[in-house]
């Protein structure tokens, strides 16, 4: 920044400081400083913490066939949630977004965008309550009738869970817990779809869903995308509302709607790691860092996508 | 109180790219001097190196020399703040800070470096500086208002009014009225003269009837195309500079031959 | 764009005039052909052993159907699909609405019966039964949640005054991008690193107040920096300009001009971040764990928390399982009435703190 080119006066470009500035300045630049450790000292603590469980002999991790054997349902189990979550979340988003951006009358949007983002407001404790107590009995004849109507696929082979606490409610579950997110996200790009291509296409004679079609979706593509990619992390590491629903097993299996499901990492943990020790620990802190890796390739990615449309979009 | 700067060999840089090249310039103290031109040509650019302000802009550098009073003010000892406090600012659009009344306003200078004043010394400073920028008989009555609820003119002049609270020697001012009324372009104008007795000033300015107006010196900046240095063409009296100038750009710009 | 929407119209009904008139419904028309559908849903649901759900999935799709229909038959194809997008996303809000306003309904519902005196003034201290409350809980929680607001509140703030005040170049992007990384950590992940931080400080088995709020902690920096960066962003240059021109150095500038100006943004982002942490159960669950007494030290062993309590409440009843399930749900509500009255909080400090214009 300084000095690139002024052989005749270096002197003049060398800003005298106060201590003062000096002082403030450096404790700022600290915390960022900061900040980048921590991200850097959790994956460093995760991983010593781990590596007894990555050294151990594989009779001697919890299951006895190694961690590779103990961990691959788990992630199995976090996908498919994770993955139903997106698939039910992300259209009902869009909607919501555009309802709240365009359809609804103008007076009320802004209450209906915050009676939305109250939904992300409640405790995933709680979604786990009502998954359990609501959602899970009420999606028991739906069990039923998919494991009849549906059964010739695998995601539906049943048999039928009584209790209803099957992989298919928990992906219902993330999938109300991620809508908010995908849905503020949808409904910030929309909204700064430019006004010109907008009022450019109504001016056209387009009717309201051909201006939506023809000026926000096009522009909103890729922040609905990534949005949709931040949802997807949320439901990736969601803990508690997993493990309160799902009646979880070891199985690997693909059946959305039967009584054995497999389990998740975030929801394994919780519900092992207070009666764990020695190597138990080990084991399910391994399983965490292969969240935390999975969580940060989906998150990076996100990023990646809603910040590459930010410098094409020439909005800041 | 009022300082001469003189200018030499000034180059301005905002990265790699050197925005204004090669002034040299005497102001004289207790008078006004006018900068115009073009818009784009550098003349807020070399405004805001007077007082260093340009620095603000990361990566923005000078090359050359500025001396107020045999000091220069880019010397390696000189730290901005200091040189800030002797030499003040007016901008563009008004900006009283929305947080202060207008009388905290008035002395954000020195409440903002914490420095210890009594109340009858603060009052005093206060009506003063009010006094001096003509708004004294207008707000004396709501000094505890915020300063953003007053109309532009008023706001503008409050911040005149902040910036001699502080006393400096030189006082900038960045197209002072181009987001103004004609009445207040007015008053600002009555202000400037009355000021100049105490301050040596310098204004940027669009309105050339302005300058011709108000200034006893008018500096003229000029560019040769798009992506080259802005340059000072002439600096004259301005009573030459809008009636027989030196220069033949010079005459076109002021004639509206330009472009 | 559709390119035969000249010959699909139907023909004008004013041949008169600069402006073609088409054939539209009455204004009420696609409501009532709406409400019609539902209510003949409603009979279809009623004759295949009525439900709840039936009769509205039934409702809906034939509301849509009857309005998309007659706009078809009256008003043409590209009018037809705009009205059949207007259903398809109202319904998507409607939808959204169903599973919050069935959550609230339950929580309120189960959570009333012991919303009592005894909840909030008595611990689980020796209670195997009916009876205890969430005395020991709501104050660890609130002690946990303030010492982790303690940790994040600096130097999340510093840190965006650093992102939007100073920095430059590679390591302000390095930053930005991963505070936004770190905001999708997923929040078990935050526990176990605090729980592996401080058993590596203070060997195995460590569980301490303190370590819940590290965890907290690491999920509600990357909030509290998002917030007071888009604040800090919003405060205008010409006021910092103003201040550099008085010849007030930049730290001043920032503390006096800067901060004060954005105190509203700032408060109500701090309180939201606050709200995002305080029903946090996963990190605590393996940091600070549980216990039946009151701990209000966070530097000595076990703590409770509420939502610790009401997971171990809910899914551990003991010998009388109704009392464990009131606690558990009470909890769940008190829990709900703490993250909305955050956000109310929120929400009145944006309105009473903004700077007064004096218009």
């Amino acid at each position: 920044m300084t000095a690139t080119k002024a052989p005749s006066e270096p002197r003049s470009q060398q800003a005298v400081r106060r201590p003062g500035d000096r002082i403030f300045a450096g404790s700022a630049k600290a915390s960022g400083v900061f900040i980048l450790l921590v991200l850097a000292g959790v994956a460093a603590f995760l991983v010593s913490e781990a590596v007894p469980a990555l050294t151990a002999p594989a009779e001697d991790v919890p299951g006895g066939e190694g961690l590779g054997a103990y961990v691959a349902p788990l992630v199995l189990g976090t996908l498919l949630g994770a993955v139903l979550a997106l698939l039910v979340a992300t259209p009902l988003a869009v909607g919501i977004a555009l309802y709240v951006t365009y359809y609804a009358p103008r007076r009320v949007a802004a209450t209906m965008g915050y009676v939305i983002d109250l939904l992300a407001a409640i405790p995933s404790v709680v979604y786990g309550f009502w998954g359990l107590a609501v959602l899970a009995p009420a999606l028991v004849p739906f069990h039923v009738w998919a494991a009849d109507t549906l059964g010739f696929l695998s995601f539906f082979a049943g048999p039928a869970s009584t209790s209803g606490r099957t992989m298919f409610t928990v992906g219902l579950v993330l999938a109300v817990m991620i809508l908010p997110i995908i849905s503020a996200i949808s409904r910030e790009v929309f909204s700064q779809a430019p006004a010109l291509h907008r009022e450019a296409a109504l001016a056209l004679g387009a009717t309201r869903w051909e201006m939506i079609r023809m000026a926000v979706l096009p522009y909103g593509k890729s922040g609905v995308i990534g949005g949709a990619m931040l949802g997807l992390g949320r439901a990736l590491g969601e803990t508690m509302a997993v493990a309160i629903v799902l009646s979880g097993g070891a199985g690997a299996t693909l059946n959305l709607i039967s009584s054995s499901n497999p389990s998740t990492i975030a929801s394994n943990i919780a519900l092992r790691f207070p009666e764990a020790t020695g190597l138990g620990i080990n084991t399910l802190i391994a399983s965490g860092l292969v969240l935390f890796v999975i969580t940060l390739a989906v998150n990076m990615l996100a990023r990646w996508i809603v910040n590459r449309r930010a410098d094409f979009s020439g909005a800041n | 109180m009022a300082k001469r700067i003189e200018v030499s060999d000034l180059d301005i840089y905002y990265g790699d790219f050197k925005a204004v090249e090669g002034v040299n310039v005497a102001i004289e103290p207790r008078s006004i001097t006018a900068l115009i031109g073009p818009s784009g040509c550098g003349k807020s650019t070399f405004l805001r190196s007077l007082n260093r302000m340009h620095e603000v802009i990361p990566g923005a550098r000078v090359e050359g020399k500025v001396v107020m009073d045999g000091q220069d003010l880019y010397g390696a000892d000189v730290d901005p703040v200091n040189v800030r406090r002797q030499i003040g600012m007016v901008f563009q659009r008004p900006n009283p800070f929305p947080t202060m009344s207008i009388y905290e306003n008035v002395l954000a200078g020195n409440r903002l470096n914490s420095k210890r004043m009594k109340k009858a010394e603060a009052d005093d400073v206060v009506e003063r500086s009010l006094r001096g920028a003509n708004l004294w008989n207008e707000v004396k009555d709501r000094l505890d208002r915020p300063g953003s609820g007053l109309s532009g003119g008023q706001q503008q002049r409050l911040c005149i009014a902040r910036a001699i609270a502080v006393e400096p020697d030189v006082l900038l001012m960045d197209e002072p009225c181009s987001a103004l009324d004609p009445i207040s372009t007015l008053a600002i104008e009555d202000l400037m003269t009355e000021l100049k007795d105490r301050f040596t000033i310098v204004i940027v300015t669009h309105n050339m009837q302005q300058a011709a107006r108000v200034s006893e010196s008018t500096g003229f900046f000029n560019l040769n195309g798009v992506g080259q240095p802005g340059r000072l063409i002439e600096f004259n009296p301005t009573e030459k500079i809008f009636s027989n100038p030196d220069e033949k750009a010079t005459e076109d710009y002021i004639s509206g031959r330009f472009g | 764009m559709s390119t035969d929407t000249r010959p699909a119209a139907p023909a004008p009904v004013q041949p008169r005039g600069p402006v073609r008139v088409e054939r539209r419904l009455p204004r009420l028309a696609p409501l009532g052909l709406y409400l019609a559908g539902v209510a003949l849903g409603a009979g279809l649901s009623a004759l295949t052993g009525s439900s709840l759900s039936s009769t509205v999935v039934y409702g809906v799709v034939l509301g849509t159907l009857a309005v998309f229909l007659a706009s078809r038959l009256v008003e043409g194809r590209r009018k037809a699909t705009d009205r059949l997008v207007t259903c398809l996303v109202t319904t998507a809000f409607g939808v959204a609405m169903v599973p919050l306003v069935s959550l609230v309904w339950t929580v309120l519902d189960n959570g009333l019966a012991r919303f009592d005196a005894t909840f909030f003034s008595n611990s689980m201290f020796r209670v195997v039964g009916e009876g205890g409350g969430a005395y020991h809980a709501i104050l660890g929680t609130l002690v946990i949640t303030a010492l982790a607001t303690v940790i994040s509140v600096p130097i999340g703030l510093m840190t965006a005054i650093y992102l939007v005040e100073y920095a430059t170049g590679r390591l302000k992007r390095a930053i930005t991008f991963f505070v936004d990384v770190m905001t999708g950590i997923p929040s078990i992940v935050a526990g176990l690193f605090a729980f592996a931080l401080f058993t590596l400080l203070f060997g195995n088995d460590v569980r301490l107040g303190v370590m819940g709020a590290v965890a907290l902690s690491v999920l509600m920096i990357p909030v509290v920096v998002r917030s007071c960066e888009e604040v800090l962003k919003l405060v205008p240059n010409e006021l910092r300009e103003a201040s550099f021109a008085l010849g007030v150095p930049k730290w001043r500038t920032i503390v006096k001009v800067v901060l004060p100006t954005a105190i509203a943004g700032l408060g109500t982002g701090v309180t939201l971040a606050v709200a995002r942490v305080v029903g946090e159960t996963a990190p605590l669950l393996v940091t600070v764990g549980l216990i039946t007494g009151t701990n209000l030290d966070p530097f000595d062993g076990r703590m409770a928390t509420l939502p610790v309590f009401a997971y171990y409440q809910l899914t551990q009843p003991g010998t009388d399982t109704q009392a464990f399930l009131d606690r558990a749900w009470t909890a769940a509500l008190v829990l709900i009435i703490l993250v909305m009255a955050l956000n109310v909080v929120a929400r009145l400090i944006s309105r009473f703190l903004a700077p007064k214009t004096g218009h």
